[in-house]
């Protein structure tokens, strides 16, 4: 996934970025629970842990992945039109990604958070009626229709 | 544009707290 510029420009303008080779920074590794390689974790600013990526993804998904990985860093800090945001750019820009059905189920969830508004489900519950239907998240989503 | 990785965990966390941005952590194999 490196390098590509649209990994390198996100991951810059989004992140302070680290890197730990496995011979060289195992104490790294075992600090931060990683068992194997690649792994990309994403932490907030007060470094609790808010994403994991485990093994190669092919470039698309890599992105889509750490993008959903900021996305939850503003869900979890409450920041609810934030993550909504980032959710629903992850949905419009790379949609053939298991990232983006992730990403529109908690899209509808950041609305619902933000505006306590039901309909913000039941709109995503249809929304998985024609997109990223046979996804886990679209069985999570059924509830809400 | 390259990524200015970091390689001290201690050092990266204490630049994410003052700058208030997320990290991203790095665990490789290949050759750096």
């Amino acid at each position: 996934m490196y390098p590509n510029p649209h990994v390198e420009s996100f991951i810059n303008e989004n992140f302070i970025p680290a890197r730990f080779h496995v011979k060289t920074h195992p104490d790294a590794m075992a600090r931060f629970g990683v068992d194997w390689t690649p792994t990309i974790l994403i932490l907030d600013s007060d470094g609790q842990e808010r994403h994991r990526i485990e093994g190669f993804l092919p470039k698309d998904d890599f992105l889509a992945q750490v993008m959903l990985g900021r996305a939850q860093v503003a869900f979890k800090k409450g920041r609810y039109e934030d993550a909504e945001s980032r959710y629903r750019e992850i949905v419009a820009r790379l949609p053939g990604t298991d990232a983006a059905a992730e990403a529109l189920y908690w899209a509808g969830v950041s609305r619902y958070k933000a505006t306590a508004d039901a309909a913000a489900l039941k709109q995503t519950a249809e929304a998985f009626k024609t997109q990223h239907t046979d996804s886990a998240w679209a069985k999570k989503a059924s509830v809400w229709s | 544009m390259a990524i200015p990785w970091r390689e001290d965990a201690d050092r990266a966390l204490a630049e994410a707290k003052e700058s208030e941005k997320p990290l991203i952590l790095d665990f490789t194999a290949a050759p750096m």
